[in-house]
């Protein structure tokens, strides 16, 4: 339905030479132990791969099969599933604006409206600068601060054109 | 009526196990191990504590299924995949009482003879992460998690799962497939989780709210709990309001408060003074109500009894200003968007009603665009696989039924409200 899922460039190898430090390994090493069996790590492994390189590739997923020992078709299959793995590299900043219900009620499009066009790029763009991207969002659970979004971690709500601006000064 | 789910969340720092502790946090731990493991499954089947998840299914009873199986390691887990649109609810347990919902774990777990638990978080809760981590890992050191707690011969490990955005995974059996590292699509039942769910092994799954009733009716007793609020589905109840209203939020009440109560009482009445128009009571999937059911108690039964669910509780409220063909625009964006595709019915119906309700925005609208949007929610309900396909049509059915004039006029003049 939105443009992130119109993505098929995943699928194809990047051409890079990607090398996965051995911290990666090992973190993905550590979080195996949690699951009585290493497929029970793909969400967790590839939520590492994304935390580091802001997003997953083709060599990211064979780099987590390789590691747990679980099929390329199982992991592919998982990590294309999720709309929160992204394929793209955003920007420093990633935002999440909501247009659920409550948000729309108290006015999401107007400020969705208005932080596209302060950005200047289209959903799932970075922008010039690389500071921000940003992603509509089904619901992010603030509805009581309606309209809402998450900037990185921080969550902002009672969002207006106004209030896009100051916050988005506090991200450098 | 005293909170119990609530009551710790404005304390500074509750999320300390020191803190928790001093204000009552893991009281009901050893209480809940003086007494046999069946004892704790008779106490919560007889408060008749149902799920708060959405579905309203007796806990005792699926704790009862999985405590009977013997000989095997079963698992315990949260459903914290809080997705339903509308739903905050669970967010301040998580994020400012973790404590309240890992004390319930560690009861469920020892009734049903589970040692294993993992809490499923959506991936729109970062922050939820690293607080449950951390409080985690104080139960650990404090000796409420991990190998023979408390002395008591119990163990019981526990960690966080974090999903990766997909509304499905809040179905249990497609939480189970998540957890294993999987695409998150249902699971054919039977078997039931309760005798093969996750890795195949005797499985429960509970709400965050669900859980963070235990530790209460272990403390008062299966009498007292089932004393509270509505009769057929006793106990608090977290309400999160949204939507025009003055003052929205989480509140918690006895269960089948009135959903005039909730709206004008806690929640101080429609924003500018306008009139109310629609109510969703519990979340995306369950069918509006109008003015005329105000006085409808919010509980499991009779929301049923008034055409509707109580799903999550997620009240969302609509002024009198708002436009039924958009709300529904807006809701079957979600639902199309979250289909998992395993279904046709589903899978094809939500994207079909997601062009009809496109055009309708887009001034495009046909004479015939009701009795087709009709049409397909024939064709979808009682033919899917799992319940999403079901909630997905309710908006669209209930809003023709109230609200069939919105449609006319968007048809005719163009007028749908926001695109």
């Amino acid at each position: 339905m939105s443009e992130q899922h119109e993505e098929a460039h995943f699928c194809r190898p990047t051409g890079q030479k990607i090398i996965f430090s051995d911290a990666i390994a090992a973190a993905i090493a550590k979080v195996r132990q949690k699951y009585p069996d290493s497929q029970g790590a793909v969400l967790p492994a590839l939520h590492i791969i994304q935390k580091e390189y802001g997003h997953l590739s083709y060599e990211a997923m064979r780099f987590v099969s390789h590691q747990l020992r679980v099929p390329e078709s199982d992991v592919f299959g998982a990590a294309t599933f999720y709309s929160l793995y992204r394929w793209k590299s955003p920007g420093r900043h990633q935002i999440q604006i909501c247009h659920n219900l409550s948000c729309s009620l108290m006015g999401a499009e107007p400020v969705i409206k208005h932080l596209e066009q302060k950005l200047g790029v289209r959903e799932g763009e970075a922008t010039k600068d690389g500071r921000f991207s940003f992603i509509r969002m089904e619901c992010i659970g603030r509805c009581d601060g309606a309209p809402a979004m998450l900037v990185d971690d921080d969550y902002h709500g009672n969002l207006t054109p106004a209030r896009i601006d100051e916050i988005l000064k506090q991200y450098a | 009526m005293e909170k119990m789910l609530l009551k710790r969340v404005d304390i500074p720092n509750a999320t300390d196990i020191d803190v928790a502790v001093k204000h009552g946090a893991y009281a009901m731990v050893p209480k809940a191990f003086e007494m046999r493991p069946v004892d704790v499954v008779n106490e919560v089947k007889q408060a008749n504590l149902r799920g708060r998840g959405g579905a309203g299914f007796p806990t005792g009873l699926k704790w009862e299924l999985c405590a009977r199986v013997h000989g095997t390691l079963k698992y315990l887990l949260c459903n914290a995949d809080e997705g339903e649109p509308g739903t905050f609810k669970d967010r301040f347990i998580l994020h400012q009482d973790p404590h309240l919902l890992i004390e319930g774990m560690i009861i469920a777990g020892y009734a049903i003879g589970a040692e294993r638990g993992y809490i499923y978080l959506r991936y729109e809760y970062p922050k939820g992460v690293g607080i449950l981590e951390k409080a985690i890992e104080q139960a650990y050191a404090k000796g409420y998690l991990g190998k023979n707690i408390l002395g008591k011969g119990f163990s019981f490990d526990l960690s966080v799962h974090r999903g990766a955005g997909a509304y499905i995974c809040g179905e249990e059996t497609a939480l189970i497939e998540s957890l294993e590292g999987k695409r998150g699509q249902p699971r054919i039942r039977p078997p039931f989780p309760a005798s093969q769910g996750a890795w195949r092994r005797p499985t429960v799954i509970n709400n965050v709210e669900t859980l963070s009733n235990i530790p209460s009716i272990i403390a008062m007793g299966s009498e007292a709990y089932a004393s509270i609020g509505e009769e057929t589905s006793p106990g608090p109840k977290i309400y999160g309001v949204s939507g025009h209203v003055n003052r929205p939020g989480a509140y918690e009440l006895p269960m089948g408060t009135t959903l005039r109560e909730i709206i004008y009482d806690h929640c101080g009445g429609i924003r500018g003074g306008r009139k109310l128009k629609a109510v969703i009571p519990g979340g995306a999937s369950t069918p509006m109500l109008t003015e005329a059911h105000l006085d409808v108690k919010m509980d499991f039964n009779s929301l049923v009894s008034a055409g509707s669910m109580l799903g999550s509780g997620a009240v969302m409220v609509m002024d009198e200003t708002v436009n039924m063909v958009n709300t529904a625009y807006v809701l079957i964006r979600f639902f199309a968007h979250e289909s998992c595709g395993k279904c046709t019915p589903c899978r094809e119906g939500t994207s079909w009603l997601y062009q009809v309700y496109h055009r309708l925005m887009h001034r495009q609208g046909r004479p015939d665009d009701i009795d087709l949007l009709l049409y397909i929610c024939d064709t979808v309900k009682g033919k899917c696989f799992c319940p999403l396909g079901e909630g997905a049509i309710q908006p669209v059915l209930s809003s023709i039924k109230h609200f069939r004039a919105d449609y006319e006029r968007c048809i005719k003049t163009g007028e749908c409200g926001q695109a």
